[in-house]
């Protein structure tokens, strides 16, 4: 969980141009939209794009994406239930 | 209808921002292209808005602060984006990916960025100037239909102040695109040099805004009193367009101080122009403008800054035209060409 | 003052096919035929029932880009329809808009150019710019005078009508032939699938159950003369442009603000200009994408500008699907239509309104209606917002 959690701020960083931030700069339990991170929805789609890309796994609804991306921990426990065996 | 520049910013090839020079000692490019001097954008933009931003984008949004900064107007009762090819570089990452990835997982960012609007629609944003936004895009009449926007609506409501501009990018599949098209001259190690050969152009970029109002005032740096547009005129017409422009414009072909040629470097695409300039204008100096910025949609825009920074100046920059010997300068005559297909007329007046 | 009209879309190559398709409520939206796509199967879309080829051939062009043989299509209809003896005789314009210009042959030229630099065929690139795209037009139609080209995404082809009536207005140009095209093309097809709010069924604008846009694709043009041409041309325009304007929300690069404040502010200036109330307009035609963002936020801004009186209102997107920068064009024939036609149009597979709104849109075609002033609406990404009004001329 550690490592994965550590990847996807390395990924999330990359995928997001978010160079004015390292990965220790993203609380585990911080909330990445709006008052967090100040993410928007154009984010919440490129997120969905890495997890296809880095996890193979496919999100077509966006509509879950605010639950899912709350914090980098539940991306990473979302992750964890749904990667392709 | 006459407006009146109040500000302009202007990233170019050139040293055209952070100082008052005005091109004393030119930069010359070796190759085909002409990049523009950029700014440190961190200053213009914050770190978290910038992060999707394009290049493109970036110039765009800081010469229109440059313009607005100049002319003390910190919100514009409208933003006029002029632009022929758009954002190129996002357009070129999307199309790249779709193809590469058969289209499956695309990052959307590029496509949002990729429409031309983009660039006025970020200034509008990062403004929040909720005020008339439009973006024109037809190839090298993009700025004149920009600046003929801003002075239909300044006829309108004379009090507003609107922000105009042009802008263009090269990127490195545009530029590999348009070579292959065999308009660009190869082996060339000095720029300025443009005029002393008759074959081929530069391809050049850039970003020029304006902040322009009905009214006059103290600090205006020039008026745009007149333009028009001809698309593939023959000599003649072309011949009588400028007469006719000048005419309604109240100017006779001798009040013309000095003509500001879009010549590109290229005898073919420049017949029409230089005979234009010898048979009209004997007596007038000519100058030229496209050594220093290169061949682009709306280089008419760099045209349009350095006629309203020589006004203001009441100085030709040597490299502009070594003909001009120190008479007061009053009405400059902007001709652009573009491969000899689009033309432009733009009249400038001292304020 | 609107001399002509002329339009193709889905649901028809020309006004009578049309008008027949919205009174028969036969929507053009189905699988893709034409494009070459992954989706092919799975998105619906809004196509134009010929091939460019086909379409080459009526327009007696050569296979230009698609975009182009839409617009050339329509704005000789709308010529057509003008009865100007010639044009030549007028200080005429052509201004158009486009979103994707020559894309549909700069993807063609694309695969071959990434494995290889030096390869893909040159003729498929030289008309990509937006801007050539009217240029192949005015070409075909025979305008050489002021020529011009917006992309202002999905507002594009309103904000060309506007451009033309300024123009006329100030008495720059005598005849205006304004509208604007887009061609189906699989960069605007996979932009909007990234962007997720593709709906793999029907779209449902205004529903509350709506799920996304289909994209479309078409052209929509009009002949805008001046007074003076009407008379010396003895044209009995029904109608004129008698309001507009142009604003932007500054809110978000893709997302509308939940209460519409750009699309609020386009309505509300353009009935300014115009001098009529709330009262005056008869019908809307929504932007109506189908989207659950724009849908809540036009909606939204309706409510507080209409408040409890509201003209009938339909979105034709749901018979077109989304045609981006032609839609403008496209639902401004239609406007014109429904003043002529004394008819409104259905919005199609509404069942439920959105229960924090409550609009109910017309769902059904009707006619023999008084129809005297229509406002159109059209927004796009960026956060550009127009509004336009016709109104029909008093004899």
């Amino acid at each position: 969980m550690e490592q994965l959690m550590g990847n996807l701020k390395r990924q999330i960083i990359e995928a997001l141009n978010l160079k004015h931030l390292k990965p220790e700069d993203i609380g585990d339990d911080q909330p990445l939209f709006v008052e967090g991170l100040g993410l928007d929805s154009i984010d919440a789609l490129e997120l969905i794009v890495l997890l296809q890309q880095h996890y193979s796994i496919k999100i077509e609804n966006p509509q879950e994406g605010p639950k899912i991306f709350r914090s980098v921990k539940t991306i990473a426990e979302y992750i964890t239930a749904h990667k392709p065996a | 209808m006459t407006i009146y520049i109040k500000g302009m910013g202007n990233i170019s090839p050139q040293r055209t921002w952070g100082s008052d020079d005005l091109l004393s000692s030119p930069l010359s490019y070796a190759g085909d292209k002409l990049s523009c001097v950029e700014p440190d954008y961190a200053s213009f933009i914050d770190a978290k808005q910038i992060r999707r931003m394009s290049r493109v984008i970036k110039m765009g949004i800081a010469s229109a602060a440059m313009a607005m900064k100049e002319a003390s107007v910190p919100m514009p009762d409208g933003i006029i984006t002029a632009t022929g090819y758009g954002c190129l570089e996002d357009t070129g990452v999307f199309l790249s990916k779709m193809v590469g990835n058969r289209e499956e997982a695309l990052n959307p960012t590029p496509f949002i960025q990729s429409t031309h609007n983009t660039i006025g629609s970020q200034i509008a944003l990062l403004l929040q100037c909720q005020a008339y936004n439009q973006t024109y895009t037809h190839n090298a009449f993009s700025f004149e239909n920009a600046l003929l926007d801003a002075m239909l609506q300044l006829s309108e409501a004379p009090r507003r102040s609107l922000l105009a501009g042009g802008i263009d990018e090269i990127t490195g599949q545009s530029h590999e695109i348009q070579s292959r098209f065999g308009i660009f001259r190869k082996q060339s190690n000095n720029s300025l040099q443009l005029f002393s050969e008759r074959s081929g152009t530069f391809h050049g970029e850039g970003s020029a805004f304006f902040v322009l109002s009905g009214t006059p005032g103290e600090n205006d740096i020039a008026s745009v009193n007149a333009l028009t547009s001809v698309y593939k005129p023959s000599y003649a017409e072309l011949t009588e367009a400028v007469r006719n422009f000048l005419s309604q414009a109240g100017v006779t072909l001798t009040d013309v101080d000095l003509v500001l040629s879009g010549k590109s470097g290229d005898a073919l695409s420049d017949g029409h122009i230089n005979r234009v300039c010898g048979d009209l204008f004997t007596t007038t100096p000519v100058g030229a403008f496209k050594h220093l910025c290169g061949e682009y949609p709306v280089a008419s825009a760099f045209g349009c800054w350095l006629a309203a920074r020589m006004l203001k100046a009441q100085r030709v920059p040597e490299i502009v035209t070594p003909q001009y010997e120190g008479q007061q300068l009053k009405n400059i005559l902007l001709i652009n060409q573009y491969f000899g297909t689009h033309y432009s007329l733009i009249l400038l007046k001292a304020c | 003052m609107v001399a002509g009209t002329g339009v193709i879309s889905a649901i028809g190559n020309s006004l009578p096919e049309t008008l027949h398709a919205f009174q028969q409520k036969k929507s053009g939206i189905g699988a893709i035929t034409q494009l070459e796509t992954l989706h092919k199967n799975v998105l619906p879309v809004g196509e134009v029932k010929l091939s460019t080829e086909q379409l080459a051939k009526i327009t007696k062009q050569p296979t230009i880009t698609r975009t182009a043989l839409l617009g050339i299509h329509a704005a000789r209809e709308a010529i057509a329809s003008a009865g100007i003896s010639s044009l030549k005789k007028w200080r005429t314009g052509l201004i158009s808009a486009t979103t994707v210009g020559g894309m549909d042959r700069t993807e063609d030229f694309f695969q071959p150019f990434l494995q290889n630099p030096s390869q893909g065929r040159l003729r498929d690139v030289v008309h990509h710019a937006c801007g050539s795209t009217t240029e192949l037009i005015a070409e075909a139609i025979g305008v050489n005078g002021f020529l011009s080209t917006i992309n202002t995404a999905c507002s594009s082809s309103v904000n060309s009508i506007m451009l033309a009536s300024r123009l006329i207005r100030q008495g720059l140009l005598d005849v205006v032939v304004a509208g604007g095209t887009d061609a189906l093309t699989k960069f605007t097809l996979n932009g909007f699938n990234s962007l997720m709010i593709l709906d793999k069924e029907p779209c449902r604008p205004f529903d509350a159950t709506r799920n996304g846009l289909n994209l479309g694709e078409g052209a929509g043009f009009l002949v805008l003369v001046s007074e003076t041409v009407a008379a010396r041309e003895k044209i009995e325009a029904i109608c004129h442009v008698s309001g507009f304007a142009n604003t932007n929300d500054a809110y978000h690069q893709t997302a509308s603000s939940p209460e519409g404040r750009g699309s609020f502010a386009a309505m509300q200036q353009s009935l300014e200009v115009s001098g009529l109330s709330t009262d005056d307009i008869d019908y809307i035609n929504l932007h109506g994408t189908g989207t659950v963002n724009n849908d809540q936020s036009e909606g939204t801004a309706i409510n507080r500008l209409f408040s409890d009186k509201k003209p009938k209102l339909s979105s034709t997107k749901s018979f077109t699907g989304h045609t981006l920068g032609a839609c403008g064009g496209i639902e401004a024939v239609f406007s014109v239509m429904a003043i002529r036609h004394g008819c409104v149009f259905p919005n199609l597979r509404f069942q439920q309104p959105m229960p924090e709104l409550g609009i109910v849109p017309q769902v059904e075609f009707e006619s023999g209606l008084k129809i005297r002033n229509v406002m159109s609406n059209s927004f796009g990404f960026g956060g550009n917002c127009s509004s336009i009004i016709f109104s029909q001329i008093q004899r």
